[in-house]
């Protein structure tokens, strides 16, 4: 870009005060954004990316301050101008998206008087313009029918739909710059997409420059047009998007791109950073990285790099100096991928599952409808094998699985585990029978009881189902038996004693799966136990999980939306939507020779962290959300998003067809 | 040498009962050391030491009114010895001058006079009304009524300077016991005697708060008390009692309303809080009708009748009380339990609406899964993260219950009139407060008694909840 700057942050430092100090989280990041153009910051939670989006709007919290810096737009320098006059920037010249759009619009408040509030405030729209304004405005960001939806109540309205609105409020003040910070983390993918596209269409039409904050490089390998990457407060590389992808120069970059989980890494255990983030308290005084990075040298810990250029515009701030696209990576070593064999026996047995959930109402609770939120169900899981649930948000698939340990009760069908019916079964008995079969959840935070330590936490399933033999005879025993789990998830012997908040989320996970395996289940099913973590730490609990499986040979049934993880994990594949498996089958072929137009779909959907011929003809892209299992469509659940429906869709259920190894739930598969 | 015979009133069994409950606690903890740990950051909380100290002073003067007895009358020798009519406890027997020494009606604090005027005969002038003077307030001082300001503020200073200095003997002990145990960790030689430590505040207990609250309750006590012998501090009420003598004793009745009545209530509202948000279904229909039906009858009626048919069952059968004392007491429990059963259910339907919250939490979950059974689920996991929401019910209910006792006592229907406490002062007081020139100090004392009271239980219970929420620590 050879245009001026729009906005120039200079040596920007914000601080949080604690006690009597003030902790750094932004610690002096400079860059620039130009117009037109999209500057994506990049990085894992808790190294300073919102903090310094809320600086620049200057927005922080009660306990941030600005400890140095300037920011300019335009040549004006923000951070000198007073609040009065600050505000008339906000939203006018500077707007801002945040990343849960449930929380970030009122819900008393209609649509139109949420959009109509900055038009009357910075362009001074009142009636029939502003109205006109706003028609136009919910026009553009792909809002059909719009007349009636400035009359409804954001409860009215899916997720994309109002990340949609929440847009059209940015645009309103037709701001220059837009902040958008993790705008489709909350997202579906199918969704995802569809307003990743509405942002980038946006910005070729207004000229906007954009701040996107992200730590999803395909999001960044979609979006953006330059990257600069934060590690604890600071930025550690800027590159443009070509460079960035071809040649990452830091190894945090190079780190982050090879914790990503993909088929090419099968077999394979993922590339994992080691320890986590220093804390705001405790920053090291070299670079910050070289606790973690595996190309330290003495020099590391003693000075912090300055910033060099590896290319033009490709700035890195690393003391290693690498051969261009050298990677400072050690390689890996394959782990023996124990795929189970398919054994003749089945280690779980799940025919026409249903959950209904009533709907109730008025004085009396009188049943008016159902939530069909599981709708006839089967799969079907061998020993030792990974199978992968995979489904948007509100499919059911959460249901399945506690439905399958009958933590909720299902409504039909049958649940047999090792030859044995769970549904129906007496508590007494399904006491016994749920020792083989456990769950880890996807919230490390809300999974572990904060006022147990935990060796409790992990004793607890043992002590419930008084194991025989040497695990729940004396306490000494015992102990030693917590003590054998923390080592085989990876933490100390030390972590009996302390509470779970003294742990950081990848751990909190380890200690569930922990809790988890005490209890030397078969199966264990995870309900997306990586999607609350950042990469890295993904990376390892995905390790952990399949060398567990090497080493105890336990099955999974792997809840998740992350086709990545899929890809890398699993050995069968089934696909949900809204209630029912559309299509199942092996891994390989499911995901490489997709036969249901949704799996398509999906998959087409996903931003690959990667360069790629920006074909937008190849993608494809779904209308619309996701309908209420309320009120599921006839015929097909899928036909008012097809691009293939027929009448026939509109008016049967497909029937299951075997195609090769798979089955697929389709009237058109190919 | 009179005899005397030990009188046990069932408030008194109920006040040591807990706090030997409380010791037991106390031992059971510092076995635990998770527990002794949290209690450890509680003894370092600086705001919530200070008002440990002073809450424990007032537990003191609880206690002390809480052994009760009854004097042996002069009789002739080989009879059965009679008892006296009035139990005292041993708080009135150290305060005898506060409680023997009555006016005639009121008079202000320091006064050497009587606030009313009364026609006296004067030798030589006939019937001259004028404000007569005290009995006891001031009488020392003879005919030089004018230097009361000069007497008492001599008097002050000096007991002020002396328990000053105890205070210092105090925190030379503790200096010492502080600076031995550094020593023993012999790296803080160093860095100066157990006093530097206290003064900076290094101790881990949280030492200088303490001292400091000592320190100003010693000086404004001691020379409280010992005035109180020569003058009304407190003034006196409409028929000549000494109000410090009634602040007293009501800190007792504050004490047994704020506990007992928790103590009732507390196990009704967890249990049935818990139950119905954990069960749901009918359990929770049932337990959700009967608060919504207790909580729709106006509460003061429905106490007004609990305790109206109560005192009609007390006064119908006068031969189970051996003294008025007896009787008052009995009245005192009735009441707590009828407090304790009206007003559960404002804390049930928090803990129902936060156990809602729990039970679809995640690790209610994994616990299900490990089919542990509810009721180890409820106690495991659901109730210990429920305690900071109890401690602050229970906390907020104690205020709320010292208040709620005056309230009633206004409407004629708390304690027994014989019983002093917080709420029959203040009810006193609406009288005094009509009356012209206004009589303002039984009130003013009893409501920063009250303050105090419910302050110090506020802060110390704000550091207890501090110190065991374990995200905080």
């Amino acid at each position: 870009m050879t245009l001026p700057p729009m906005l120039s942050v200079t040596d920007l430092r914000l601080g949080f005060v604690a006690g009597r100090q003030t902790l750094l989280a932004v610690d002096g990041i400079s860059f620039t954004i130009s117009r037109g153009e999209t500057f994506a910051l990049l990085g894992e939670s808790g190294c300073g990316k919102s903090a310094t989006a809320q600086g620049l709007m200057r927005l922080l919290p009660s306990a941030g301050r600005i400890a140095g810096g300037s920011v300019s737009l335009d040549g004006e320098d923000l951070l000198a101008l007073p609040e009065a006059e600050m505000r008339t920037w906000r939203g006018r010249r500077m707007a801002m998206i945040f990343q849960e759009p449930a929380t970030s619009l009122n819900p008393v408040l209609t649509v139109g008087r949420q959009i109509g509030e900055v038009l009357e405030r910075h362009l001074g729209l009142a009636g029939v313009a502003a109205t006109e304004r706003m028609l136009d405005l919910l026009r553009q960001v792909g809002i059909a029918d719009p007349e009636r939806r400035l009359a409804e109540y954001p409860f009215q309205l899916s997720g994309g739909m109002k990340q949609r609105v929440m847009i059209a409020i940015a645009l309103a003040g037709e701001p220059e710059l837009l902040i958008a910070d993790e705008p489709t983390t909350a997202l579906d993918v199918t969704v995802q997409a569809q307003i990743l596209d509405l942002l980038a269409k946006l910005q070729v039409d207004r000229g906007m420059g954009m701040l996107l904050i992200t730590h999803d490089l395909g999001v960044v390998a979609r979006m953006a047009h330059r990257i600069g990457v934060m590690y604890a407060g600071e930025l550690v590389e800027v590159a443009s998007r070509e460079d960035f992808f071809t040649a990452p120069a830091h190894p945090y970059t190079q780190a982050l791109f090879a914790a990503l989980p993909e088929v090419s890494r099968r077999g394979a255990a993922l590339i994992t950073i080691p320890g986590q983030v220093p804390s705001l308290a405790a920053m090291p005084a070299g670079c910050r990285f070289a606790e973690r990075c595996p190309q330290v040298m003495p020099v590391c810990r003693e000075q912090s790099p300055e910033w060099r250029e590896a290319t033009a515009g490709h700035a890195v701030r690393c003391h290693w100096q690498s051969a261009l696209g050298e990677s400072a990576l050690p390689v890996v070593s394959a782990v023996n991928d124990a795929v189970g064999q398919e054994t003749v026996g089945n280690l779980l047995d799940v025919a026409d599952l249903k959950v209904h959930f009533p709907i109730r109402k008025g004085i009396l609770q009188r049943t008016v409808g159902h939530v069909f939120a599981v709708d006839g169900v089967s799969l079907a899981i061998s020993p030792g094998r990974t199978l992968a649930l995979v489904g948007e948000s509100g499919c059911g698939k959460t249901t399945v699985g506690k439905a399958l340990l009958q933590l909720i009760p299902p409504t039909a069908g049958s649940v047999r585990l090792t030859d044995r019916e769970l549904v129906g079964m007496a508590a007494k008995p399904l006491r016994a029978a749920r020792r083989h079969m456990q769950m880890v959840f996807q919230d490390p935070f809300a999974s572990l009881n904060p006022r147990l330590r935990v060796g409790e936490i992990i004793a607890e399933g043992m002590s419930a189902f008084r194991l025989p033999g040497q695990l729940a005879s004396d306490v000494e025993t015992r102990e030693r038996a917590v003590v054998a789990l923390l080592d085989r998830v990876g933490l100390p012997a030390t972590a009996v004693d302390r509470y779970p908040h003294e742990f950081s989320g990848g751990q909190r996970q380890r200690i569930a799966i922990a809790r988890a395996l005490a209890v030397l289940p078969e199966l264990l099913i995870c309900d997306e136990p990586t999607s609350a973590l950042d990469v890295s730490v993904q990376a390892q609990i995905l390790n952990l999980l399949k060398q567990l499986q090497a080493e105890l040979g336990v099955a999974y049934l792997f809840i998740t939306h992350n086709f990545a993880v899929v890809e890398y994990l699993a050995h069968d594949v089934a696909v949900m939507y809204l209630g029912r498996i559309v299509e199942r089958g092996r891994a390989e072929e499911v995901l490489q020779h997709a036969r249901h137009p949704y799996t398509q779909a999906l998959l087409s959907a996903v931003p690959q962290p990667r360069l790629e011929a920006d074909n937008g003809a190849k993608r494809i892209r779904l209308p619309g959300e996701t309908p209420s299992p309320a009120n599921p469509p006839s015929g097909c659940h899928f036909h008012p998003r097809c691009p293939k429906a027929t009448d026939l869709c509109r008016e049967r259920y497909p029937e299951s067809t075997a195609v090769g190894t798979h089955v697929v739930n389709c009237h058109w598969p190919g | 040498m009179t005899g005397f015979q030990i009188v046990v009133l069932w408030s008194d069994v109920l006040v040591w009962l807990l706090l030997a409950a409380g010791i037991g606690l106390g031992v059971l903890i510092s076995k635990s050391p998770p527990l002794l740990a949290a209690w450890r950051r509680v003894g370092a909380n600086r705001m919530g030491m200070a008002s440990a100290t002073i809450l424990l002073a007032f537990l003191l003067i609880g206690l002390l009114d809480s052994l009760h007895y009854r004097v042996a009358l002069d009789g002739k020798p080989g009879e059965k010895t009679q008892y006296g009519i009035e139990v005292l406890s041993l708080l009135d027997a150290l305060a005898a001058p506060l409680r023997t020494k009555n006016e005639k009606t009121y008079s202000a604090p320091f006064a050497t006079r009587l606030y009313a005027k009364e026609t006296v005969d004067v030798p030589g002038l006939g019937a001259v009304r004028e404000f007569p003077r005290l009995k006891h307030g001031g009488s020392h001082l003879g005919e030089r009524e004018d230097e009361v300001l000069a007497d008492a503020g001599f008097t002050a200073f000096r007991l002020a300077v002396l328990s000053l200095l105890a205070w210092l003997a105090v925190v030379a002990a503790v200096a010492t016991r502080v600076g031995a145990t550094a020593n023993t960790a012999a790296d803080i030689a160093v860095d100066g005697s157990g006093w530097q430590k206290i003064w900076r505040g290094e101790t881990v207990f949280a030492w200088n708060a303490v001292l400091a609250t000592l320190g100003l309750l010693l000086i404004v006590v001691v020379p409280l008390f010992y005035l109180s012998g020569q003058y009304h501090v407190f003034g006196t009420d409409k028929v000549g009692q000494d109000v410090l003598y009634q602040i007293l004793k009501s800190v007792r009745t504050a004490l047994i309303i704020g506990l007992v009545t928790t103590l009732v209530m507390l196990p009704m509202a967890v249990l049935l809080g818990i139950v119905a948000g954990y069960f749901r279904g009918w359990v929770d229909d049932v337990i959700q009708y009967l608060y919504t039906v207790l909580n729709s009858i106006p509460g003061v009626l429905l106490i007004a009748a609990a305790v109206l048919m109560m005192q009609v069952v007390i006064d119908s059968h006068p031969e189970w009380f051996a003294t008025a004392a007896e009787r008052a007491d009995l009245r005192l429990l009735a009441l707590c339990f009828i407090l304790g059963i009206t007003s559960w259910t404002g804390l049930c339907r928090l803990l129902r609406g936060e156990t809602l919250k729990l039970r679809e939490l995640e690790y209610i979950q994994a616990a299900q899964a490990f089919g542990v059974s509810s009721w180890r689920i409820i106690l495991r996991h659901i109730l210990p993260n429920l305690m900071h929401i109890v401690i602050i019910a229970l906390v907020m209910d104690f205020s709320g219950l010292v208040l709620a006792e005056a309230v009633l006592s206004y409407v004629g229907i708390g304690v027994d009139p014989t019983m002093t406490s917080f709420g029959t002062m203040i009810n006193n007081a609406r009288m005094e407060l009509g009356r012209e020139p206004v009589v303002w100090w039984s009130l003013a004392a009893a409501f920063s008694a009250m303050f105090i009271l419910v302050l110090a239980a506020n802060l110390f219970a704000d550091a207890v909840r501090d110190a065991f929420d374990p995200r905080a620590a």
